[in-house]
């Protein structure tokens, strides 16, 4: 198997030499000329963050109004299931649960999608093709963040009830893990819908699934129960630790889940290196299928 | 390769063209159709970028054994009729696109400017699109914030740095672009004809700018219909016909065999160039070319071309189109303007569009016409764009002996005489 062929070497008179040839197989994605345009990911970040609620009337509440909205509606259906659990206020236990959910979806969705969306420049000019998911999955951090102050107004109004704990330390980890997860995701998918079109029908159908299997209205011992199987595959699912991770840091329920973020951070980072070998072999077609 | 900045070896590509599907001919077959669609479209989708050996149908070669070297600081043109595969060729040597095979080894720092503006954004003010345009093109932040009033200025745009862009003027979005990409400093530019942007005062101006980095000893290759712009600003040109490379050398001599093989006015293998089958209509055109015919009251235009359609057509429309050789568009005439509808087309048929006595309108001189055919209020099925030349012979219009040309009078001799009042 050829190894990589587009090579740009540094040479020390600062001179560089390209060499263009068909690329064949599986490529080593090229960290060198990511960092080399890492203005790049800076201002596409920039943009997509200031042309995020333009000419909207309510800007940046849009950010709250989607978890807000679905902490309401599934404190009435959960309370209808006998989903919430006794120990914990049912509200602030479902909003730190939409936290990462709402981040991981929506990057998730979107930079599916980047490729397709930018396949205007895609055919106009040269960078690596990766800035543009990655951008996707750092820019949609800035709703991510704008969803806390909901939750220490939660705090505040359930004062009594909560306690802040030690774990709170551990929320940074949880947080790159979560990026980890949504930009391996997002990797994979946006290579894929560059050229079949049905992963953007897919990837509604797929999240729909994927809510009601993390456990978001209901804590993940409702699962206690299952065979030991069962819990392993679950456990290979990145978001199933992320969110009692949170808990854990956030509210203070029970200790934080290393078992199960051990293992969601393998599976996070095999899925995140996969992902940037598939999208590094479909590299090359992006132009010729957008 | 020490003096050499590009050398481009033995490059091809391949395109797949949109095959026609086979049509079902019973129910059962439809039906087995259907089911069979979500292989078939999962086929058909990896096929883009897939070639297995055994289906050469529907594959086109938009360029074929490219060959020729750059040398450090020189200005080469490449030049070609449209489908040539010059911008192909430019999308290798700028990374867009992978070459099918062959290779090319580049020695410096490369930019390409395909196209103006890449990824501005209409919702950004003119300050923040300059770093994200600067930023695509492969500027570093610091490397902008040091050129950035110099672009300013350059663009003539300062008072309206700070609007947004979608507020600008098509002509001031297009300044502002072009003003970024001028301040790329590369060892190679790779440019595509953006130079026909602008009003002619900022034209100029471009041109000025391309000289300069031209003489500045910087590698340029540039694509253009611009002869004028290409003998002044190149020294070598890359001739290229259906994909293949067909004179490497001085410009002048570049120059003059493309503006022969315009002058034989035909389509080669018009086959192979891409304004053919659009989408899902099945319809060709297969020959065009040109005749101007002297007579004593004057000379009169004939283009002929020659439609293949697979499919019946109810209606179509043909526009016609004249500009001057740099390009300035002299005549646009719709079908429904001058009633050039063809009714009731299938099969294989050759039509004639007439312009009579066309040197009573237009000065002695060449143009270049296109013609296009659409589905009136649906579809443009076909735009042979621009493909070929014909020349107005000279017309002795104020009766007066002298003839009326292009290059010394102007374009049209409107009619004129001087009385007393």
């Amino acid at each position: 198997m050829p190894s990589s062929e587009i090579v740009d070497t540094d040479m020390k008179d600062h001179s560089y030499v390209t060499i263009i040839k068909p690329k064949k197989g599986w490529q080593v994605v090229d960290v060198k000329e990511l960092f080399r345009y890492r203005d790049l990911l800076l201002f596409f970040v920039y943009r997509d963050i200031k042309v995020l609620y333009k000419q909207t009337v309510l800007g940046f509440a849009w950010a709250l109004i989607n978890p807000v909205f679905n902490m309401l509606v599934f404190n009435f259906i959960g309370k209808m299931g006998r989903l919430a659990p006794g120990n914990i206020p049912y509200l602030p236990f479902l909003y730190v649960g939409l936290i990462p959910w709402t981040y991981f979806s929506n990057s998730v969705n979107m930079s599916s999608q980047s490729l397709i969306s930018s396949s205007q420049i895609l055919t106009k000019v040269y960078f690596p093709r990766l800035v543009i998911p990655l951008t996707s999955v750092i820019s949609k951090l800035v709703d991510f963040a704008i969803s806390f102050t909901v939750l220490i107004v939660l705090f505040i109004v359930y004062h009594n009830q909560l306690s802040i704990n030690l774990n709170i330390c551990f929320l940074p980890l949880l947080i790159i893990l979560m990026i980890i997860a949504a930009a391996g995701m997002g990797l994979w998918f946006s290579a894929m819908a560059i050229q079949y079109r049905d992963i953007k029908y897919a990837i509604t159908f797929l999240t729909q699934i994927l809510f009601f299997l993390t456990p978001i209205m209901y804590p993940i011992s409702k699962f206690d129960s299952f065979s030991p199987v069962f819990k392993f595959i679950y456990s290979l699912y990145p978001m199933a630790g992320i969110e009692e991770g949170f808990r854990a840091c956030l509210l203070g329920i029970g200790p934080m889940p290393w078992d199960l973020l051990l293992i969601g951070t393998a599976s996070s980072i095999i899925i995140f290196v996969t992902g940037a070998f598939y999208f590094a072999r479909m590299e090359k077609v992006f132009a010729d299928v957008a | 390769m020490s003096n050499l900045a590009v050398s481009v070896e033995n490059i091809s590509k391949k395109y797949r063209i949109g095959a026609k599907e086979a049509k079902s001919e019973t129910f059962v077959e439809a039906m087995m159709k259907l089911v069979k669609a979500p292989v078939t479209n999962f086929r058909k989708l990896q096929n883009l970028s897939n070639f297995s050996k055994d289906d050469e149908m529907d594959v086109i070669w938009a360029l074929k054994d490219v060959s020729f070297d750059v040398k450090l600081g020189e200005s080469i043109a490449i030049i070609g009729n449209n489908g040539a595969g010059k911008s192909t060729l430019l999308k290798i040597l700028s990374k867009i696109t992978d070459p099918t095979a062959g290779s090319v080894v580049i020695k410096g720092k490369i930019s390409s400017l395909l196209e103006v503006g890449t990824g501005f954004h209409p919702d950004l003010t003119g300050r923040e699109n300059v770093y994200l345009n600067g930023t695509i093109l492969g500027m570093k932040k610091t490397e902008i914030d040091r050129k950035f009033d110099e672009i300013v200025e350059f663009s003539g745009v300062s008072k309206f740095i700070e609007t947004q862009v979608k507020r600008y003027s098509s002509g001031m979005r297009v300044r502002l672009a072009f003003a970024v990409a001028a301040f790329l400093e590369p060892d190679i530019l790779i440019i595509d004809e953006v130079l026909a942007v602008g009003d002619l005062d900022f034209q100029r101006k471009c041109i000025g700018k391309m000289d300069e980095v031209a003489k500045s000893g910087r590698t340029v290759l540039f694509v253009s219909h611009n002869m004028a712009a290409v003998r002044n600003l190149c020294q070598r040109g890359v001739m290229l016909v259906n994909g293949m490379v067909n004179y490497v050398g001085d410009i002048n001599d570049a120059v003059n065999l493309y503006e022969k093989n315009l002058n034989t006015s035909e389509l080669v293998n018009p086959n192979l160039f891409p304004l053919l089958a659009r989408g899902d209509y099945a319809i060709q055109m297969n020959s065009l070319r040109s005749r101007v015919i002297n007579s004593s009251a004057g000379a009169s235009l004939y283009v002929e071309f020659e439609l293949e359609a697979k499919e019946n057509f109810s209606i179509l429309g043909v526009c016609f189109f004249i500009r001057t050789t740099d390009g300035q568009l002299i005549t646009k005439l719709l079908f429904k303007m001058a009633d050039l509808y063809i009714k009731d087309f299938n099969g294989k048929k050759s039509f004639v569009l007439v312009s009579e006595n066309i040197n009573h309108y237009l000065a002695a001189g060449e143009y270049f016409y296109s013609v296009h055919i659409d589905i009136p209020r649906a579809a443009q099925l076909i735009k042979a764009d621009n493909l070929a030349k014909f020349i107005v012979p000279g017309y002795d219009a104020y009766g007066f002996g002298t003839f009326f040309e292009s290059s010394k009078h102007g374009i049209v001799p409107v009619p004129i005489k001087l009385d007393e009042v």
